[in-house]
């Protein structure tokens, strides 16, 4: 209990620099937000832009600014977006959450689950063909770029074969029931997911492959195949249990990299995400949603490695006993 | 008569071994076996061909086709091998596709290997340093690579580019900053193995400074784990340069390979060529250095062969 206390508290500390970081990135850059509204205003005078200046607080000591600006975030307040009629951000990115919750999610358990499950097959038979392939299928993976292989799936399935659909989440002229609009939506779904999942599949099955190689030589596991147990069963309910580790390891921390590849593969499908937000965000250099983004990404990885420290726990109990993750 | 000693050689002449076979031996000297087992591995080989293939398309073969590449050859999107095309066919501006992506590499090479610099030398240095001293100095670094394993790497690139401008340092720094933390990891491992081992208590013995040692001695030492670590991190960099040029965060005039795609995907339904092939560079380039860095692993480290 004591540990996830202090777990806890470091999450809240990394929250905290991310913020900070946020704040510095803005702070150092060349020019402020009045500079920007400036420039899209066209001229403005310099008692306006002084005006402006005290009215967002520009002109305060750089810590007084900060301890406001950690105090707004911490309350979720993002500020403005400057290129939507100062929308508030919080605001924006909400309406934009679900699909890329959506996707990322479906895109991490079908990697998960094929690349586990494609490792521990190709464990069993280090030397067979298949064992080769799934060696050769993790260096392809690893080295198409998301947003390419995006771009090549949309030509081969639904440029030249017309079996899914080009962009979007759903089809706007849709009209029918509940379930054949979530069908729709999965239609949607299936070539984004599998552009953004395929490096994972890749990597989760070169993991997945090794961890299971060294647990098949252990002793416990000679030992349930000598009393008699099925293959299944010895693959699949003890030696997996083990295999399993390191990747609940990296999954944490590849949280991270699969929302940044959102970005690409959301522009690549227009999935209307908040990778897309981004990415529209960059075009309009609108600074506030780009951190917005930022900001709210680098909470979702933060949580997503206080719950998979969590699993961790759960699936290893030497860990529960010796106290940490790394005794 | 002299007493013969039981452990030493009495006479110095020394009996061949029946069960050493020297010749094989003699054939491969230390200093080669590495190189050796690289070359036995077929994939490896082949990466280090393709690489070849590839620095010559980028850097080579640009100084025989000369002219401008912005140039219209032709009319817009023609085929590749179409009537009055060019070999990789022409793009929505009726330039030539495949030249625009043979000179388009030196741009994404460029960046890439400047940022696998930053990123190996700020790593190797930040994994040293907190190995080594190991106590409150290592307890601050790791925090701090913490902290940036958990930034969203593309994301905060994408934000500093964009904040910064997209100027080969920017770009540079950007991927610089968050792709470090990896062999920061590794080599801070590597380090704590090795700080206590003999050589280096002989060098401690002798008198050499923390820096001496830290520099001259044991890193040397960790070099196969850096090199091969090198190797994946300028594959990464050639991935994350492409992103960021994809989302036009780069130098519109390099027309760089992730840029070309970018500029290329509004037709992608109409022509395929215009992305498909700065596409298959960037595949094969990464490719080439997964491959080299994976026969390096195995040369450096044969006891992990296959996994």
């Amino acid at each position: 209990m004591k540990q996830i206390a202090v777990r806890i508290l470091q999450a809240f500390g990394l929250v905290l620099a991310v913020i900070v970081l946020n704040f510095m990135l803005v702070h150092l850059a060349p020019g402020d937000a009045v500079d920007a509204l400036a420039g899209t205003a066209g001229e403005m005078s310099p008692e306006t832009t002084e005006r402006l200046r005290a009215q967002y607080g520009l002109d305060e000591p750089v810590t007084t600014q900060l301890v406001t600006y950690i105090g707004n975030v911490l309350q979720g307040d993002l500020g403005v977006s400057i290129g939507n009629n100062n929308r508030p951000v919080t605001e924006m990115i909400a309406e934009r959450l679900w699909p890329t919750v959506l996707l990322s999610i479906t895109a991490l358990s079908f990697a998960i689950l094929v690349g586990v499950f494609v490792g521990t097959l190709a464990a069993r038979r280090p030397e067979s063909g298949f064992s080769h392939f799934t060696t050769v299928f993790a260096l392809v993976g690893f080295a198409m770029p998301a947003f390419w292989t995006g771009y090549l799936l949309l030509i081969v399935f639904s440029a030249k074969l017309g079996w899914l659909p080009v962009s979007g989440m759903e089809d706007l002229r849709f009209r029918g029931g509940w379930f054949a609009q979530q069908w729709d939506v999965a239609k949607h779904l299936f070539l984004p997911a599998l552009a953004l999942g395929l490096i994972y599949i890749a990597a989760y099955s070169r993991l997945s492959r090794a961890s299971m190689l060294e647990v098949l030589e252990s002793d416990y596991v000679r030992t349930a195949r000598a009393k008699g147990l099925g293959e299944r069963s010895v693959l699949f309910k003890h030696a997996l249990r083990n295999g399993v580790i390191p990747i609940v390891t990296v999954m944490g921390l590849q949280f991270g990299a699969i929302l940044s590849g959102a970005i690409l593969v959301e522009t690549v499908f227009s999935w209307p995400g908040v990778g897309r937000l981004a990415f529209e965000a960059v075009v309009e250099r609108d600074t506030n949603v780009l951190l917005g983004v930022l900001f709210l990404v680098s909470l979702a990885v933060i949580i997503a490695n206080f719950l998979t420290d969590l699993l961790y726990r759960f699936i290893d109990p030497r860990i529960r006993v010796s106290g940490s993750a790394n005794g | 008569m002299a007493e013969t000693d039981v452990h030493g050689m009495s006479d110095g002449q020394e009996l061949p071994d029946p069960h050493l076979d020297t010749s094989r031996l003699r054939q491969a000297p230390a200093k080669y076996q590495g190189l050796r087992m690289f070359m036995r591995n077929k994939a490896a080989v082949f990466g280090a061909v393709l690489l070849i293939a590839i620095l010559f398309i980028t850097f080579i073969l640009p100084i025989f086709v000369t002219g401008d590449r912005t140039e219209r050859v032709g009319s817009i999107h023609l085929a590749p091998g179409a009537e009055g095309s060019t070999t990789f066919g022409t793009d929505y501006l009726g330039r030539d596709v495949g030249r625009i992506v043979m000179q388009g590499g030196s741009a994404t090479l460029k960046v890439a290997g400047l940022a696998a610099l930053v990123i190996v030398v700020v790593g190797t240095t930040i994994g040293a340093v907190a190995g080594y001293y190991g106590g409150w100095v290592d307890n601050v670094l790791m925090r701090i690579t913490e902290f940036f394993q958990v930034l969203p790497g593309l994301l905060f690139a994408i934000v500093i580019v964009a904040l910064y401008g997209a100027s080969t340092k920017s770009i540079v720094l950007a991927i610089g900053l968050i792709a470090w933390p990896t062999i920061a990891r590794l080599v801070r491992a590597e380090f704590m193995r090795q700080k206590n081992l003999e050589y280096v208590k002989a060098a401690r013995a002798i008198g050499a400074s923390d820096a001496r040692i830290i520099f001259k001695t044991i890193l040397p030492n960790t070099m196969p784990v850096v090199i091969v670590q090198s190797t994946l991190v300028m594959g990464g960099a050639i991935l994350f340069e492409a992103g960021l040029a994809f989302l036009g965060l780069s130098n519109p005039k390099d027309l760089s390979w992730g840029f070309y795609i970018g500029a290329n995907r509004t037709y992608f339904l109409s022509n395929w060529w215009g992305l498909t092939f700065p596409g298959l560079m960037i595949f094969f380039t990464v490719l080439s250095l997964s491959l080299i860095g994976d026969g390096l692993q195995d040369a450096a480290n044969p006891k992990l062969r296959g996994r």
